[in-house]
């Protein structure tokens, strides 16, 4: 009972912590999820009089992944009632060429601007539609998003500020008389504050192994699963290794930061 | 014979203002047994803390077991705790270890085998009659006992010198007396040096003493 007092009050500080990093993570990967999404649907329409070489056009300009003639068919189809087929393919040959510029990831509205200019200096392209209003609007949210979500980053870093500070007043009142005593007795400082590292890297193991288990219970909520697909994402809510890795890393540096800050400030009574 | 403590023109103050030692000197010869007394407040404790390098001197020097405290180093002074038992007068026992544990502190730290540390403990705890107590926390003692385990820690190493701060301040007479001859032995089978702290001198004492009385920041031995 004593000894799980020792451990609880650094791993539940260090377990919230852990909590929020993933939670952050996950909505990270979400928010980016969500922006490939939208990138894989989003695409600019060029029109020019001359056909475009591909490879050059993809070459000049990095934003764009690939480019998709788009057949002019579907509207002469609906104008070739009463037209012959030698006039048909006399409007075919006039007609100015229309592609589908598919992009490399979702672009902010001045990326969009420049890359017009860009295929605009080309005198052979005559318009081209970037469906800017629907664009801009999707792009705000998702700035939006990006913002919340640095907010709720910062806030998580000063409560681990503060979490651990209020730690290292517990453990510097738990700890300085043990210290203090073994000190009076000639022990070397990596004796004393033995036992406060073991404790530190005990914590910080318990603690990852605790989010561990649950972040796993939450990876294979089917109700999580759901909402993710709801929105037409595929996301991975936890990697047991990098994801683990990270947060044995973090809570690893966090408790013996805790524990090297205690030795630091160690002053011996007089 | 040799000097174990050697005091010159020691200065000893808490802050610059006041000073509780003034320009003392004394030496104390090895494998002897030193009362040092005085009033409350005459700074004995004071000294006492001087001499396991708790307090740094203000002016002066003061040499302990071949080593200079003024400027001493931290390695240097870890070893010259090494060799030292201290009992202070609030026990100092270590609240989440055992008895046990507590007895066996001074081991751990000089690195003796852990075979070595529980027959040691073993036979201190018998000395101060606690073996029955031997996995107990010290709260779960009373004053007296804990200093019995405080003393047995002191002991446990069998260290060149015994540094007590009134050992038997608050004791029962079965608990003094347990205190007494533990000092008593120390000083004449371990040969340590022991000196304490202390306002009453026991009226009996099985060992040749010497007695140094602290008045107005000056120590005397009083003949």
């Amino acid at each position: 009972m004593k000894s799980l007092k020792n451990h609880l009050s650094l791993v539940v500080a260090l377990l919230s912590i852990l909590f929020s990093l993933q939670t952050f993570i996950i909505v990270d990967r979400s928010i980016n999820a969500y922006k490939d999404n939208l990138a894989n649907n989003y695409s600019i329409v060029a029109v020019s009089q001359k056909t475009l070489n591909a490879n050059i056009i993809i070459n000049q300009h990095k934003l764009i992944k690939k480019i998709v003639l788009l057949s002019p068919d579907k509207v002469i189809k609906k104008l070739n009632h009463g037209i012959s087929k030698k006039n048909i393919d006399l409007l075919k040959l006039s007609l100015p060429k229309f592609y589908k510029l598919v992009l490399v990831y979702y672009p902010s509205p001045s990326e969009v601007n420049n890359l017009t200019k860009a295929l605009l200096r080309d005198t052979s392209v005559i318009k081209v539609e970037t469906f800017s209003k629907s664009h801009d609007t999707t792009y705000k949210l998702l700035l939006l998003f990006k913002t919340v979500i640095s907010v709720l980053a910062f806030s998580v870093g000063i409560v681990t500020i503060l979490l651990i500070s209020k730690e290292l007043k517990i453990w510097q009142f738990k700890h300085t008389e043990r210290m203090n005593i073994m000190g009076l007795f000639g022990a070397p400082t990596w004796l004393s504050s033995a036992v406060l590292f073991r404790l530190a890297f005990v914590d910080a193991l318990i603690a990852s192994a605790f989010a561990f288990v649950i972040f796993s219970y939450i990876a294979s909520s089917v109700w999580v699963e759901e909402q993710l697909s709801n929105i037409g994402i595929t996301v991975i809510v936890f990697d047991p290794i990098l994801d683990f890795g990270v947060m044995l890393g973090l809570a690893l540096l966090l408790s013996t930061l805790l524990a090297t800050l205690i030795v630091i400030s160690h002053k011996e009574e007089v | 014979m040799d000097k174990v403590i050697v005091a010159n023109n020691l200065s000893l103050s808490y802050s610059k203002d006041e000073t509780i030692i003034n320009k003392v000197s004394f030496s104390i010869d090895s494998g002897s047994f030193i009362f040092i007394t005085g009033a409350s407040g005459s700074g004995k404790s004071t000294l006492l803390k001087s001499l396991y390098g708790a307090l740094k001197p203000q002016e002066g020097s003061l040499v302990v077991a071949g080593v200079e405290l003024n400027g001493v180093t931290r390695s240097k002074l870890n070893l010259l705790r090494k060799h030292t038992g201290i009992v202070f007068q609030d026990y100092k026992l270590v609240k989440e270890w055992t008895i046990e544990k507590n007895i066996m502190l001074p081991l751990i730290i000089s690195g003796y085998d852990k075979t070595v540390q529980k027959t040691q403990v073993d036979t201190l705890l018998k000395h101060v009659r606690l073996t029955h107590q031997a996995g107990k926390y010290p709260k779960e003692l009373s004053g007296g006992e804990q200093q019995r385990v405080a003393m047995a820690r002191a002991l446990s190493h069998n260290p060149v010198l015994i540094l007590a701060d009134e050992p038997t301040g608050n004791l029962d007479d079965y608990s003094s007396q347990l205190i007494w001859n533990l000092l008593e032995g120390a000083n004449t089978d371990l040969k340590s040096t022991v000196i304490v702290v202390t306002h009453h001198i026991p009226e009996s004492m099985g060992v040749d003493f010497k007695h140094f009385h602290i008045e107005y920041g000056s120590i005397h031995e009083v003949a």
